[in-house]
């Protein structure tokens, strides 16, 4: 799952289960805005049902989705969306996606109904079919019965809502969620989480989250992409991830582990010790725990402790940030 | 995605063919607009000057009404260009007025609340929203200037004949374009404004300004140094010229001032208006400044460098 350390210029081929064309495919895609350049030589294909993009702030999760939305034109490079490009097929793309932005963005003078309403025929809906899904979304979000209520009055947990129910009325093949869950109070959160996970489960729609949470990313996201400086620092499945670090074991010993340690060598175990009797390990193939406590008894060491460690989100996240761009 | 189902489901019905899109924008903005009553009351008014207009032209074919209100037709304005084009200059005024309470606010309250990206974000261009929004005044002001004025010149061709209207086909062009000409720089200006001023009491009254203080400066330079050129920089009189070059009454000699000395004529001085070519040209530069100012302005997000 480790991206090819210090060679950013090869694409990264995803490794998810979704063996269909691209969601995104980036060639080479950077962004400028004067002279600082924001977005640097992206490479990749990502084809997850629900891609998370993480990094720090500043990172530039948000102009690629700006970019991938056609706001900024790329300085260098370019990115497909369902195999049509960005740069000259721009109308085509947002057709078929839907954007909720992380801004509170909304028309003043509206009521909640009139508003998604005008968002679905801006889409290209009829007013009729434009009407009737927009009382749809706004009771698939929960606004249903606050729809008919001017947008001003809205608490921000509505607003947030009521730009769900925007980016969804046309039912675009494609969401790109800018911080949905900001500013929402932990039972929002979790419904907003819930909507967000109805929606990738439908299999009618894919989602790109773009999040500071890693919560709400490890919550919603099959893939996750994470960004720093500008720059593609992991793109990974995450229970791909988490399946690969299964024999990934951590030891407490008592006792001298010197020749504990030898004989794990010499089974061909990848090993690190720590000062306090603790050790990694990571079992290599046909190696059982059995074989451990085997060892452990023929080297005269007790085993205190041994567990699994499965690398959480965050754990990816901080070897990110730690290594750059490369290896996790 | 039906109420009751609660699901999320793609689209797969029909869709709107892209060239309309534009007009979903003055489509809605109309229920707005038309939720006011003082807004109502006041574009009803816009209607009287065309109501005076009918009855002149009326009068003036009503033999039967001219005896009963003891009048002769002599004694009536003609009906010529110069009727057409004193009735044009004032629905422009209260064009005028309509843009400058509804036009201020189209763009800017969109910025105020960042919804920009949400327009921009689907496959609707940034062209089209300028034209959804000039459309808002352009259709309101169509309504009350060129319109009525052309079912004017229709009204009177009707009672004069057809010989009258095929000589004065000329009129009804002028009204088209003048009326046109008007309504689009107004759009343009207020929306520009709008873009320009995130506030639309601020928006309002620079449009105001943007019309009346060049105004007032050309008044006292062409005075002070007799001359017409600075009504360069003067909305209106580019207007009013234009306008005139059009109904094919424009003077190009503004005023004849003579310097005496002992009763004796030493000088004479002729005031022309500038031509009518730079007139042009001058709402022209106009329109091309409002809408390098949109292009600039209208934008999903500010990119700061």
């Amino acid at each position: 799952m480790a991206l090819p350390a210090s060679v950013p210029d090869e694409p990264i081929k995803s490794q998810s289960a979704y063996s269909g064309p691209p969601v995104i495919d980036l060639h080479g895609l950077s962004v400028s805005f004067g002279r600082r350049q924001i977005l640097k030589n992206l490479r990749g294909d990502l084809r997850g049902k629900a891609i998370g993009l993480l990094g720090p702030n500043g990172a530039g999760k948000t102009t690629l989705i700006h970019t991938l939305l056609g706001f900024h034109q790329p300085s260098a490079g370019t990115a497909q969306i369902f195999g049509l490009d960005i740069t000259n097929q721009a109308k085509e793309i947002k057709a078929l996606i839907g954007y909720m932005p992380e801004r509170d963005s909304f028309i003043a003078k509206m009521s909640a109904v009139h508003f998604v309403r005008l968002m679905g025929e801006l889409s290209g809906l009829p007013p009729d079919a434009a009407l009737e899904r927009a009382h749809e979304a706004l009771f698939y979000v929960g606004l249903g019965e606050a729809r008919y209520r001017r947008l001003e009055t809205y608490s921000l947990g509505m607003k947030q809502l009521a730009k769900l129910a925007q980016a969804i009325v046309h039912g675009p093949k494609l969401i790109f969620l800018d911080e949905p869950t900001n500013g929402l109070d932990p039972p929002a959160r979790l419904r907003m989480i819930k909507l967000i996970r109805e929606i990738r489960d439908s299999g009618h729609a894919q989602i790109v989250l773009s999040s500071h949470l890693l919560l709400d990313v490890e919550e919603c996201c099959d893939e996750i992409l994470i960004l720093r400086d500008g720059q593609i620092a992991v793109y990974c499945n995450l229970e791909e991830e988490r399946k690969s670090n299964r024999k990934f074991l951590m030891l407490e010993t008592r006792g001298d582990h010197g020749k504990f340690v030898d004989a794990l060598s010499r089974l061909g175990c990848e090993y690190a010790v720590s000062a306090d009797h603790r050790l990694k390990i990571v079992l290599q193939e046909g190696i059982e725990v059995r074989d451990l406590y085997r060892l452990a008894d023929e080297t005269q060491v007790q085993l205190r402790r041994l567990s699994y460690k499965r690398d959480s989100l965050e754990d990816i996240f901080l070897k990110a940030m730690e290594n750059g761009y490369g290896g996790l | 995605m039906a109420v009751y189902e609660q699901t999320y489901k793609p689209y797969t019905g029909k869709l709107t063919p892209e060239w309309s899109r534009f007009l979903i924008i003055p489509r809605h903005a109309f229920r707005g607009v038309f939720a006011y009553k003082l807004f109502i009351a006041f574009y009803v008014i816009c209607f009287l000057p065309v109501l005076v207009e009918a009855i002149l032209i009326y009068l003036h074919h009503n033999i039967t009404a001219l005896a009963i209100m003891d009048l002769n037709a002599r004694q009536l304005i003609p009906i010529d260009g110069a009727f057409f084009m004193y009735f044009v200059s004032i629905q422009g005024g209260f064009a005028f007025f309509v843009a400058l309470l509804l036009g201020p606010p189209l763009v800017s309250r969109d910025l105020r609340n960042n919804a920009l990206p949400l327009y921009l974000c689907r496959p609707f261009s940034r062209t089209e929203y300028v034209l959804g929004k000039m459309s808002v005044l352009l259709i309101l002001l169509s309504g009350s200037t060129w319109v009525p004025q052309l079912l004017m010149f229709l009204f009177q061709s009707y009672l004069e004949g057809f010989t009258w209207f095929r000589s004065n086909l000329w009129i009804a062009s002028a009204i088209v374009i003048a009326g046109i000409v008007w309504i689009l720089l107004l759009a343009l200006i207020s929306q520009t404004f709008s873009a320009l001023l995130k506030w639309r009491i601020v928006a309002s009254a620079a449009m105001l300004g943007f019309v009346f203080i060049p105004s007032i400066f050309a008044g006292v330079f062409n005075s002070l140094m007799m001359t017409r050129w600075f009504s360069l920089v003067s909305l209106p009189a580019l207007m009013i010229n234009v306008t005139s070059g059009l109904f094919g009454v424009f003077d190009p000699v503004a005023g004849r001032f003579q310097l005496t000395v002992d009763d004796n004529i030493v000088r004479e001085i002729v005031v022309l208006e500038p031509p009518l070519w730079t007139c042009w040209v001058a709402l022209f530069l106009i329109s091309a400044t409002c809408l390098a100012i949109l292009r600039w302005k209208v934008k999903a997000y500010e990119v700061v460098r």
